[in-house]
């Protein structure tokens, strides 16, 4: 039924504020050439193109994957569209993933991307929702009270926060494409930061960037054949939930816990705690590392913070968490996602270079978008699954 | 791999202008009951939903975000999107189902079109960088395209016109159509041009509409209707954006991906063209004989939902394999500026 489906190889762009030095089509070919260097494939390999981004608005082109069709080798192949909101990187991997698993394809590839600098994100996000009030407040405004909420359930102690920041942003510095290289933060100058959204301060909320993430995925002769391994792909898993009803809860939402325990049951995971060695998840501010632990069923709930705390997640931890920076380093919003998911192939196939974390087999890659209500994430690991 | 075939198939009216909020999602909640009292199936016995709209359409971000409340997704649900045509949304749930992920999976596209100015907003799909600037309308490059084909001996401005009327002729069987009736083609070609050589009924109307299709493995489609539509063939491609480096009066992504399915023996096709002589493209592309019944529903040119007008030739094709009128059939999407993008799919009875 599934085929095997593996990570042949992974490139991405130098994150950035502003590329004005690129076009659209010139950073999105930054990060597949990358790519397609890294996976030893030609054009003539790839069947399929599948293509991610946020909001159309965020760049002011009207799906730009058809004005984009040369750029990105779509030309006579058939090219997907994904949009799932923050989620999206995510998700676009995992359509990619079903070309392979379903049989119809052999080598595909693709590619997420944000230009914010060719419009105006706070703009685009300026929208007006029928029959909701508008939030006004931007992204930090609108999980401030989620974090809140977690804080005061948990009992957490408030510098964990800071720990995530600085944690987060010293990994980046390790990490040649991130956008943030902070080698020198520290949580002290973490907590002297301004205060945005109590409790989220200026250092631990992600920035806004212009970039691109590529991935070739391959079936699985195409995986045998890679140098040094492949990164299989041992389960995979979405989830979505509405914005809004009542009782909903937005700090440990329902679809992100049945999204994590469909993935570990795919995968025929029991304790993820011992069994992951690395994890790459969507922490956009920084106490989602603590809630997002606990939603994928790392630790029970309210045992986030403590992890976080012992030090645990940090680069020689028990569970690395976001050793490439995260999206605390980079946030090239449509491309994050896919960030993720291939910054955890990297580590099974020992491509990580300064922030390899030593004998990584098994990864997770995690996103989340909208108001916390889109899940998408995968396994990988260097062995092909049982 | 399981066989997947279409089990149900239902669509809001066809119209100008609703009175609903921009991203039109009021338009899903009676499809959805209409598709679940045809098939008797309810949301929980969907294994994943796909869906395929536009922000730009609606006027805002995030705008399929709203639909997640018309599904009423609590439990969770298995769920994605696609920002194109739902024709590939349907594409997205055929791999679930092949793959053996999923059993059933529901398929639904939506648009207001009355939200915005349609043709210019189709402009904000050129390059940004060296045509969107100039602001060539949807129907420009369309008259463009008929210009060609003109000019190549190709067609005609009144066989255009007889696919007109044919159409409409259509359609009054149709009670989810636009427009629809009996019009004399040499009435047509005596109205103004719009954008020549185009005129008004060469031009696909502007429509608010939703559509929705249920999709399943076929053993489970037979417990749904008694001769399922099962899907022996999909596949897309994509040409080239640049409009000059392309032949407009010929659909190289729709030879190709005609090129991969076996077309023997097709009844009848449900093209996707929201032009007159973009039919006639198609039907070169797709090598369709003069025995092919084309468009019995009307067609794009007599109702061009945004968004779900290709999933719903998908949908009328299927329909006709449900009655029995047809045994094979040939349905076709597309997406872009002058049929820049295109989806073919082959039903059959089985």
């Amino acid at each position: 039924m599934k085929q095997l489906a593996a990570v042949l190889g992974t490139g991405q762009t130098h994150h950035r504020a502003r590329r004005t030095d690129v076009s659209m089509p010139g950073l999105l070919r930054e990060a597949i050439d990358r790519a397609m260097a890294d996976a030893q494939v030609e054009w003539a390999d790839i069947d399929a193109v599948v293509l991610g981004k946020a909001p159309d608005l965020f760049e002011g082109v009207m799906m730009p994957e058809l004005f984009l069709a040369d750029a990105i080798g779509a030309t006579g192949k058939p090219l997907l569209r994904v949009h799932t909101a923050g989620s999206v990187g995510g998700s676009t991997a995992l359509i990619a993933t079903a070309l392979v698993q379903s049989g119809v394809h052999r080598r595909v590839l693709t590619v997420a991307f944000e230009k914010q600098s060719e419009s105006n994100a706070m703009w685009g996000l300026s929208i007006m929702p029928p029959f909701h009030m508008p939030v006004g407040a931007g992204a930090g405004g609108y999980f401030a009270p989620h974090v809140r909420s977690y804080i005061r359930r948990s009992g957490a102690p408030e510098h964990v926060g800071a720990m995530v920041a600085a944690k987060d942003r010293r990994n980046g510095a390790l990490n040649p494409y991130a956008h943030l290289q902070q080698p020198d933060i520290t949580v002290e100058s973490v907590q002297a930061s301004q205060m945005l959204w109590d409790p989220i301060r200026y250092d631990e909320t992600c920035p806004s960037s212009d970039g691109a993430c590529a991935m070739v995925l391959g079936d699985e002769a195409a995986g045998d054949a890679v140098p040094g391994g492949a990164a299989w792909i041992h389960a995979t898993a979405m989830r979505t939930e509405p914005t809004t009803f009542a009782g909903r809860d937005q700090v440990n939402p329902q679809a992100g816990r049945e999204a994590a325990a469909a993935l570990w049951a795919e995968a025929g995971i029991t304790d993820p705690l011992s069994e992951v060695d690395v994890a790459e998840i969507y922490v956009p501010f920084s106490w989602f590392e603590p809630m997002w632990l606990e939603n994928l069923g790392f630790v029970p709930e309210g045992e986030g913070w403590k992890v976080t705390e012992a030090g645990d997640t940090a680069l020689g931890g028990r569970l690395p968490v976001n050793p490439s920076g995260g999206v605390l380093s980079s946030n090239p919003i449509g491309a994050s996602g896919m960030l993720r998911f291939s910054e955890a192939a990297k580590q099974v196939m020992g491509r990580a270079g300064d922030y390899q974390v030593d004998g990584a087999r098994t990864a997770l890659g995690h996103a989340y978008g909208g108001g916390s209500q889109y899940f998408s994430m995968w396994l990988v690991g260097s062995e092909k699954p049982a | 791999m399981p066989e997947v075939a279409i089990a149900g198939f239902a669509q809001a009216p066809n119209v100008r202008e609703t009175q609903g909020t921009t991203n039109g999602v009021e338009m899903l909640v009676p499809i959805f009951a209409d598709v679940f009292a045809r098939t008797g199936l309810s949301k929980r016995d969907i294994g994943f939903w796909c869906s395929g709209s536009s922000d730009y359409l609606a006027g805002r971000a995030f705008s399929f975000v709203s639909a997640v409340d018309a599904i009423g997704a609590f439990p969770p649900i298995h769920e994605s999107h696609v920002e194109m045509d739902a024709a590939w949304a349907l594409y997205e749930a055929w791999l679930k189902i092949r793959m053996g992920e999923v059993e059933t999976a529901l398929v639904y596209g939506f648009g207001k079109s009355s939200a915005g100015q349609l043709r210019r907003i189709l402009a904000l799909q050129l390059d940004p960088y060296v045509v969107t600037p100039l602001w060539p309308d949807s129907i420009s490059i369309a008259g463009i395209q008929a210009r060609l084909g003109l000019e190549a001996g190709l067609w005609s401005e009144k066989d255009l016109a007889e696919i007109a009327a044919r159409s409409r002729a259509d359609a009054a069987a149709n009670p989810a159509a636009q427009v629809s009736g009996a019009v004399d083609v040499a009435e047509l070609l005596d109205t103004p041009y719009v954008a020549d050589p185009l005129r008004a009924h060469d031009i696909a109307p502007v429509t608010d509409g939703a559509a929705v299709i249920i999709l399943s493995n076929v053993e489970r489609a037979r417990d749904i209707v008694e001769h399922p539509a099962v899907l022996t063939g999909i596949e897309h491609r994509v040409d080239s954006p640049v409009l000059g480096a392309r032949d407009l009066t010929r659909s190289p992504s729709t030879e190709a991906a005609a090129a991969a399915l076996d077309l023997d023996g097709v009844e009848l096709a449900e093209l996707h063209a929201p032009f007159t002589h973009q039919e006639l493209i198609l039907r070169s592309a797709l090598g369709l004989g003069e025995n092919v019944r084309i468009n019995p529903s009307g067609g794009a040119l007599t109702a061009n939902p945004m968004f779900s007008a290709g999933l719903a030739r998908i949908g009328e094709a299927a329909s006709r394999i449900h009655s029995g009128e047809a045994r094979k059939a040939v349905a076709h999407a597309t997406s872009g500026p002058a049929l820049q993008q295109n989806l073919v799919a082959v039903l059959e009875a089985r």
